[in-house]
């Protein structure tokens, strides 16, 4: 059994088995332990070293050869596997509260799969094409085959598969810088190709037009959940870029660039979800933030940048997942997720407004919540490069919470008199309650994740060491 | 007569893609779509052998015939959805024109960046590439958009056969495009199911 087999492979026919399925809770909890299995093979289970069993021989093989070419999971990149198929199985488990298990769990497994690929195949540069892939095999999880897609959904098709042709060309382009580190015009072609590609994966200011229209138009559970695979597997594929090439890695202008970039992300973010009218449109742009702080965190000196990196992921999985089911929730019991239509809801959906709330103020860095550690980390390595930076990333964090305290305020709103008629299921109430929880333990003891995160940076080569 | 026959798959291209822009009746488009793979294949095969060229032909008609056996069940109307889109066929064949353009002037400098590809794979490719992508700009129709994808990315295959011969490469690159093609089909039913309800 090989690694990239076992963490690839299966799970792609896993997902394709799981089509045939059509019980939400069988899905679910399916899904929720496979991943979960998955999950803790990845992080007990070392590759590359053979276990015995009694009398039985167990090694995992860190590589398989596809094609001629080869797909190689490093023993380093077991952490990083659990952390992803953990947050999986967190997905997989919510999604019979969000009623959407018969999308998010069969097209769910195949495009994580897909974007596992992405890091492990080599050349590197291939996982582009991975990734396309992965965003075609999104497109039935966030529209159902009875309804008419809107303009977000062709918007996001567009964008993501033009983001392939420049990464593939910028890949190219960079092998040949590496054999004329001289050549100063194939220096700015190969690094605006990579720029554009990384703009339209990552949504990169302004090309993330398609997240608010997607949340508008689609399942927010179906969004979220891509909101949360996409950027984070293709920030660490970004990251493996600076891994590899010294110039980029090296270069101020291309450090500047990131962090303008990422601060671009955080205020636009931020100050777009404080005048939002809409509440599935603040989580959008809440995620863009996010995006935001991720692409800052790698501005940052490595040694510092790159465990605050890992540090966002599983608040952002965390953050996304009670966010997106919160409002699923809410979108099921009013007409619109606008202000107009939501006043009052958390008379209706108190633990779903609860959970939204707390999600916002999550993201929005607010003290105690799983949001709040890494980004003090980030606000306070980022202060002492440049207080200017802190001061910008500061105002995009108030329009966040701007943003929490308006949702906060419109949810509450309700008539004089109204009474308290919950509408949540039990199974609803449970994973909310869970994932509110697990924002308050991620926030008071950041300490927690430590486990899974500490050696993740040593899968690079030159980043974080 | 290698160059020759590269030339004529640029002319093709040229007629196909800018077809592809004027023509609004579907059967036409899956035609020229169909047409416009072979003029792919031709320039692709200038770095590729036959074999592995032929994967584009292949898949490009398997796309287009998913797209066509999709479209052909469904209504005959057009979305409204585009009415505040340009519609006029002079001002299609205005921006082409434009494209053509652009392509002619900015072809030597691609093509000595692209390691010499040749000029007529060079050529043929930013004109699929700026085609696909003014087909793109002025549309929010499904097929049109689905064919605007594939048409850019089979102008970027045709430059990246130049530098790039991997079978995973090529293997891969088929299946996005009759993932697309899927894709687009889907959307073309799930669009089509609030018509067939409202009727």
């Amino acid at each position: 059994m090989s690694a990239p087999t076992l963490w690839i492979i299966v799970p792609l026919f896993l997902g394709v088995f799981l089509l045939f399925i059509d019980n939400q809770r069988i899905l679910s909890v399916l899904g929720g332990l496979f991943a979960l299995a998955l999950a803790l093979i990845a992080q007990f289970v070392p590759i590359e070293l053979a276990m015995k069993l009694g009398s039985f021989s167990l090694k995992i093989d860190s590589s398989l050869i596809v094609l001629g070419r080869v797909l190689i999971i490093q023993p380093a990149e077991g952490s990083l596997l659990a952390l992803i198929y953990s947050a999986a199985a967190l997905w997989f488990f919510g999604a019979e509260a969000a009623k959407a298990a018969t999308r998010i769990v069969p097209m769910g497994f195949m495009v994580i799969a897909l974007m596992v690929a992405s890091i492990a195949v080599q050349p590197f540069l291939y996982a582009a094409l991975f990734i396309e892939m992965a965003i075609l095999i999104a497109i039935p999880m966030l529209t159902t085959i009875y309804a008419p897609p809107g303009r977000g959904i062709l918007r996001f098709l567009v964008y993501q598969t033009l983001a392939m042709p420049f990464i593939l060309l910028a890949g190219w382009l960079l092998a040949g810088v590496e054999a004329s580190p001289g050549d100063l015009a194939l220096t700015a072609q190969s690094a605006a190709m990579l720029g554009m590609g990384f703009a339209f994966l990552l949504a990169i200011f302004p090309l993330y037009s398609w997240i608010p229209l997607l949340i508008e138009e689609s399942s927010p559970y179906a969004v979220g959940f891509l909101l949360w695979i996409l950027p984070t597997i293709t920030i660490i594929f970004g990251a493996g870029f600076l891994d590899r090439y010294s110039w980029l890695r090296s270069s101020p202008q291309l450090i500047l660039a990131l962090r303008y970039l990422g601060l671009l992300m955080i205020v636009t973010g931020g100050a777009f979800a404080a005048f939002q009218r809409h509440l599935g449109r603040i989580m959008a742009y809440g995620s863009i933030a996010e995006t935001g702080f991720s692409i800052l965190a790698l501005s940052l000196d490595f040694r510092l940048g790159i465990p605050i990196l890992f540090l966002l992921i599983p608040a952002r999985a965390l953050g996304l997942a009670v966010w997106s089911l919160s409002l699923t929730i809410i979108k099921e019991n009013v007409e619109t997720m606008r202000f107009g239509a939501a006043q009052g809801v958390l008379r209706i959906t108190p633990l779903a407004g609860a959970g939204m709330i707390v999600a916002t103020l999550s993201t929005g860095a607010f003290p105690l919540l799983a949001g709040f550690p890494a980004r003090l980390a980030l606000w306070e390595s980022l202060s002492r490069v440049s207080l200017s930076a802190a001061l910008w990333m500061t105002i995009g964090v108030i329009g966040l919470l701007t943003s929490a305290f308006r949702s906060l305020a419109v949810i509450t709103m309700a008539e004089e008199y109204t009474s308290w008629k919950p509408r949540e299921n039990r199974t609803q109430m449970t994973m909310l309650g869970l994932g509110m929880i697990g924002l308050f333990i991620l926030g008071l003891f950041p300490q927690s994740v430590q486990y899974f995160l500490a050696d993740l940076p040593l899968m690079f080569e030159h980043l974080g060491r | 007569m290698a160059i020759t026959i590269a030339w004529i798959a640029v002319i093709i291209t040229v007629i196909t893609s800018v077809g592809l822009m004027l023509v609004r009746d579907w059967r036409w488009n899956i035609i020229l779509l169909a047409f416009q793979y072979l003029g792919v294949f031709i320039l692709t095969l200038q770095h590729w052998p036959l074999g592995m060229a032929s994967v584009k032909v292949v898949a490009g008609w398997m796309s287009a015939a998913i797209l066509g056996m999709t479209r052909s069940g469904l209504s005959n109307e057009d979305s409204e959805a585009e009415s505040v889109w340009p519609r006029g066929r002079l001002f299609r064949l205005f921006a082409a024109a434009i494209i053509l353009l652009i392509v002619a002037v900015v072809t030597p400098n691609v093509d000595s960046m692209m390691a010499d590809a040749g000029f007529p794979v060079t050529n043929g490719s930013l004109l699929l590439i700026g085609m696909g992508l003014l087909n793109l700009g002025i549309t929010v129709r499904i097929l049109p958009v689905t064919i605007g994808l594939m048409t850019v990315l089979a102008g970027f295959e045709i430059l990246y056969s130049s530098v790039e011969g991997s079978v995973l490469v090529a293997a891969l690159l088929a299946v996005i495009n009759l993932g697309l093609a899927l894709v687009g089909s889907y959307l073309m039913i799930a669009s089509n199911a609030q018509e067939t309800e409202s009727v």
